[in-house]
């Protein structure tokens, strides 16, 4: 079944004429099609999931729209392909997607023989675990024996082995393909733990425990999960149009522009903000973009801090806190580049 | 036309050296050429073209990372593993669960199969009834929502691991598996093994000499209890000499599950029950197919000349059923292997699932994805070789 997508995907390595060779020819490929293919989460609520009417909805799915917006100015540009943890890599590597925003975690390995590069972290994350409350666990250290659900292909995976090697105790991995059955799986008592990103077991607490009160995050973080975009190796000017997306909406919270004010600023004097929003020419055509994507991505999408309390924030049933994931002006880690 | 091409060329064919592709002899070779030409050239295209897009990509190559540390932990395995060892080992483990569940897939697949065909040709009603149901409902699922289904019946239907039943002393059922109890180590383990190896060999000779007998008196010889005895005798003398240990390794209820003891996890539960059930549903039209084939006339013919039913079934039914029965079920041996790649979806680690892991954290998925179809093909044409073998023995000698 798996197989068989992945064997699609090496076919297209095998068979498929070469592209993403060249500086550029992904921007115009894109251009030329109308839309942005985009891979997401097919169902982690918060990041990427599609609502109850079959729209597709959360932070990661924003950034997919934000690129769309960035070139078309229509948040709807987008064709939205779901991938499970293990299609993302081939899907992206085989140009399926032009654009991997999947809540994936930055790693050496995945930068350089997966052969992606990574834009901007969009949330901070660090893998947690989840027990049932009857159980009685107050800390992982005091999960020796125990049965874990987790699901193939992630970072998760290795960090879970590495963290029970480090600390001398045994586990049951229970390694499932799809999130929907880790979580079924979880959920039945198959296993006495569910470890993922600490923002993903939120999600699946908040929007698939049957009583979330049931069940609680325990305090340890064992790794570091930055969260990132992701595009293939070897087409500089597509990654550096989904770099400063990604940095715009991170730039405009900064300067306090939000989606409901951005028409005040354009004839502000400050001369940083003319140029992000194109009042004064330049950024625009560096990128081989409208000199109006940076104003149209922050009037459709919204700054950093909109997008993520919109899909992640104190107000939704996730219930995230900002964290490390407040400005760096705010003690946390989000910090743009200049635009200039 | 032909003929007329071939008119044409055989007068210039004594000339001696003539390349006229309307020889029919050039003509053969010129084409075998050219197709083997063909195939090659498209060949080196596509390695070259792979090779080409990878390094464009700058995607790594090369089949060096089986080497590496593989830092992932798998649920269960035959032989000792620990994420501080290399994928190749990992991949290792996930080969040998295919097979394991394969060998006991099939062998299980066949006595049911057996069972449900010889039972749609029962006389009673029901039975044959039930039996036809049976298959027209499972063989028409499809055998990914077949296993779904077992998996869920395990994990919803089963108490949790702390209120386990213990149906038998020592022997515990939950969420977490069936937990059976097993001798403790022990050296007579191994000389029993050694007393069935030469208790093996004694039947065959027996088995010989008591068909050479036969022949040559007439007399039978009871070939059937005589094995048996052997096969379970000399094993039992070894266990009595040895001391007759008796100490169990008995499962015991520590922290979060049961240690100690052996376990039947629930993957395997519904990958094997899956397969086995959906594959019984083939196995028993096959069955069923080849018993009809032999005529009725054999079986009147064969009660004719005295021989009892048991016999009639065994020495002239069957040897002709089996004729029309085992190609088709190597077919099915085949699709019960090559459906064990559905363990993904349920977590029973087995190859396809430990590859995938693998080449998702490696993103080497060209070698990823060669590795399990080098290795499907080789189980597979290990079965066909097998079953062509056995197809062939029993195959009806024409005199």
């Amino acid at each position: 079944m798996k197989s068989g997508i992945l064997a699609a995907a090496a076919a297209a390595v095998v068979f498929g004429a070469v592209t993403g060779a060249q500086a550029g020819p992904t921007l115009d490929a894109v251009k030329g099609r109308g839309f942005v293919q985009c891979g997401v989460n097919a169902g982690l609520p918060g990041f990427g999931n599609p609502d109850s009417s079959g729209n597709w909805t959360g932070l990661d799915v924003d950034y997919c729209r934000a690129v769309a917006v960035a070139l078309f100015n229509d948040p709807n540009k987008v064709k939205f392909t779901p991938l499970s943890a293990q299609q993302r890599f081939p899907a992206i590597q085989s140009g399926e997607v032009d654009l991997l925003s999947r809540n994936t975690t930055v790693t050496l390995t995945r930068d350089t023989s997966v052969g992606l590069n990574f834009a901007p972290v969009t949330y901070y994350d660090g893998q947690g675990f989840m027990v049932n409350k009857k159980l009685g666990v107050k800390s992982a250290k005091e999960l020796n024996g125990a049965t874990v659900c987790v699901q193939a292909g992630t970072t998760t995976e290795l960090n879970l082995a590495d963290y029970f090697r480090t600390n001398n105790m045994s586990y049951n991995p229970v390694v499932i393909e799809s999130n929907d059955e880790v979580n079924a799986a979880y959920f039945a008592g198959r296993c006495d733990v569910l470890t993922t990103d600490a923002s993903g077991l939120a999600g699946t607490r908040a929007g698939v425990a049957p009583v979330p009160d049931d069940h609680i995050i325990l305090p340890e973080i064992i790794s570091k999960e930055p969260l990132a975009p992701a595009v293939r190796h070897g087409d500089d000017q597509w990654f550096d149009v989904v770099k400063w997306t990604v940095y715009a909406t991170i730039q405009a919270e900064e300067m306090g522009i939000t989606s409901k004010n951005v028409d005040e600023f354009v004839n502000s004097k400050n001369p940083e903000i003319q140029r992000i929003l194109g009042t004064s020419p330049g950024m625009g055509k560096a990128l081989g973009l409208d000199e109006k994507w940076a104003y149209n991505v922050i009037k459709t999408m919204g700054n950093y801090g909109e997008i993520f309390e919109r899909n992640v924030g104190m107000k939704t049933p996730l219930k995230l806190e900002r964290g490390l994931n407040a400005l760096w002006t705010n003690g946390g880690l989000q910090y743009a580049m200049p635009i200039r | 036309m032909a003929s007329e091409t071939r008119d044409t060329a055989r007068p210039s064919a004594p000339g001696g050296v003539s390349f006229s592709l309307s020889d029919p002899t050039v003509r053969a070779v010129f084409y075998q050429v050219l197709v083997v030409g063909i195939v090659i050239a498209v060949g080196w295209f596509l390695i070259h073209n792979t090779l080409d897009n990878l390094s464009k990509r700058s995607i790594a190559t090369g089949f060096g990372f089986l080497d590496r540390e593989a830092s992932f932990g798998i649920g269960e395995s035959l032989i000792d593993y620990h994420p501080r060892d290399s994928y190749g080992r990992a991949f290792l483990v996930g080969v040998l669960n295919t097979l394991k569940v394969s060998i006991i897939g099939v062998v299980l697949a066949t006595v049911l199969g057996t069972l449900i065909g010889v039972a749609r040709l029962s006389s009673n009603w029901l039975i044959a009834k039930l039996a036809s149901t049976y298959v027209e409902i499972v063989r028409n699922i499809p055998p990914l929502l077949q296993l779904f289904f077992w998996y869920a019946l395990v994990s919803e239907s089963m108490p949790p691991v702390r209120q386990a039943l213990n149906p038998i002393p020592g022997v515990f059922l939950s969420q977490r598996g069936l937990f059976v109890p097993v001798p403790s180590a022990d050296p007579v383990w191994g000389t029993m093994g050694f007393a069935l190896a030469i208790g093996v060999i004694a039947v065959i000779f027996l088995r010989r000499w008591s068909k050479a007998r036969q022949e040559r008196t007439g007399q039978p010889f009871p070939i059937g209890t005589a094995s048996l005895g052997l096969l379970i005798g000399l094993p039992l003398v070894a266990y009595l000499v040895g001391g007759a240990p008796t100490a169990l390794d008995v499962p015991k209820l520590q922290g979060f599950n049961f240690v100690g003891g052996v376990v039947i996890t629930p993957e395997f539960f519904a990958i094997l029950v899956g397969l086995v059930v959906y594959t019984a549903a083939f196995i028993a039209e096959v069955v069923r197919s080849g018993i009809l084939a032999v005529n009725w006339g054999q079986t009147e013919a064969a009660r004719a000349l005295g021989i009892d039913s048991g016999k009639t079934l065994r020495l002239v039914v069957l040897p002709q059923a089996l004729r029309v029965i085992v190609p088709p079920l190597t077919s099915q041996y085949l699709n019960l292997t090559k459906n064990s790649s559905l363990a993904l979806a349920i977590g029973y680690p087995d190859l396809v699932s430990i590859a995938n892991t693998t080449l998702n954290q490696t993103g080497q998925a060209i070698e990823g994805v060669t590795m399990i179809m080098g290795t499907y093909l080789v189980i597979s044409l290990g079965i066909s070789i097998f079953m062509n073998w056995y197809n062939k023995r029993i195959a009806l000698v024409e005199r």
